[in-house]
C-alpha cells in the first residue's frame, strides 16, 4: 500500500537561480544541498509546512539522465513553459499573490474564482508553471 | 493583471497594505521594530491592523515577527554562528527570552539545534549518497565510491 509521496523532481535550467527563486522568493526551506562532484549538485527544498516532501531541483545537463540532444530538447521545452508541475496551496491566495508579485514572481493568471476553486498560476525562474490554490 | 476577488474579500488596497507590512517584517526583523511601527507602515490603526493581519496570516503581527526571527536564527545557527550572536543578529535583546522562544517553536535549545545542524551537514559532506534516493543517484551516475570535490554551500 502506497502511503505518501516524499520526493518529486522539477527540472530547472540553473540550480543557483532556482535556489534563489524557491528559497528567497517562495520561502521554501532547503532540505539537502550536497555537492556530488564537479558541476553536480543534489538540491532539494520543502514547502514550509510540508518538511517531508522534498522537491528535487534537478539541473538539466548532459550526463547519465540526459544525452546532449535530450538535454537541449528538455531545456528548450522547460524554458518555453511546456510543463506544469503541480498545485501549491496557501492560506490566503490574494495575499500570497500580492506578496509574490512584489517579489518579482511572474504570474500567468491572477487569482480567479473558477468552478473548481480559487486559483492563480505562477511561473518559476526556469519556465515551469504551477497552480496556486487557497486552503478551503 | 489584477485579482478578481469573491465578494466577501477585503478590498485589494487593504491586502496590499497588509502584504507591505508583512514584507516590512520580513526585511526589518533584525531591527528594533514594534507594532506601532508596523501598523504605521501599513497606514492602519493598531487594532484594526492586528485584526486584519491575523485574518490573513492566522497569527498576530507580533507572533509573525517572532517566527521570522526564529527562522532566521535557525539559518544563522546552521551556518555555525554561536547562539548568543544569532540571538542579537535577529533582533532579540535577551538571550534567555530568545532561548525560551526558540525552544518553544523548535523543541530544541539554540545550542542543541546548532550542533545537530552542524553534525547533519558533516554527515552529508562525508556520505551524501546516504541522503539521496538510490534511483536518483543511479540515474545521475553517482556511485558510493564517488570522490566529492567540495562540500555544499562553500
Amino acid at each position: 500500500m502506497i502511503t505518501k509521496l516524499n520526493h518529486v523532481s522539477v527540472f530547472v535550467l540553473d540550480q543557483d537561480s532556482a535556489y534563489d527563486f524557491y528559497v528567497n522568493k517562495l520561502g521554501f526551506q532547503v532540505h539537502t544541498d550536497a555537492a556530488m562532484g564537479p558541476g553536480m549538485r543534489w538540491l532539494t527544498v520543502c514547502p514550509p509546512e510540508q518538511p517531508d516532501l522534498e522537491i528535487s531541483l534537478m539541473a538539466i545537463s548532459a550526463g547519465m539522465m540526459f544525452n546532449d540532444e535530450s538535454a537541449a530538447q528538455m531545456r528548450e521545452l522547460v524554458s518555453k513553459g511546456t510543463f506544469g508541475f503541480g498545485v501549491f496551496e496557501c492560506n490566503d491566495l490574494v495575499a500570497t499573490y500580492e506578496e509574490l508579485k512584489a517579489k518579482g514572481v511572474h504570474f500567468k493568471k491572477a487569482p480567479k474564482q473558477e468552478f473548481y476553486g480559487f486559483e492563480a498560476l505562477f511561473v518559476d525562474d526556469s519556465g515551469n508553471w504551477f497552480s496556486l490554490g487557497q486552503k478551503k | 493583471m489584477s485579482a478578481r476577488l469573491p465578494d466577501n474579500y477585503p478590498r485589494i488596497y487593504l491586502y496590499r497594505r497588509l502584504v507591505q507590512a508583512k514584507i516590512f517584517i520580513d526585511t526589518h526583523f533584525s531591527e528594533r521594530i514594534d507594532l506601532n511601527c508596523i501598523s504605521d507602515e501599513a497606514f492602519f490603526s493598531k487594532f484594526h491592523f492586528i485584526r486584519l493581519f491575523r485574518q490573513i496570516y492566522e497569527r498576530t503581527p507580533h507572533q509573525y515577527l517572532i517566527s521570522v526571527r526564529i527562522a532566521n536564527a535557525k539559518r544563522l545557527l546552521a551556518s555555525g554562528m554561536s547562539a548568543t550572536d544569532a540571538c542579537y543578529a535577529v533582533g532579540f535583546e535577551s538571550v534567555s527570552s530568545f532561548t525560551s522562544l526558540f525552544k518553544k517553536q523548535t523543541g530544541s535549545t539554540p545550542s542543541v539545534y546548532r550542533q545537530q545542524q552542524l553534525d547533519l551537514q558533516a554527515a552529508i559532506r562525508k556520505a551524501p549518497l546516504d541522503f539521496i534516493p538510490n534511483c536518483f543517484a543511479e540515474s545521475n551516475g553517482w556511485s558510493k565510491t564517488a570522490i566529492l570535490k567540495k562540500p555544499p554551500s562553500e
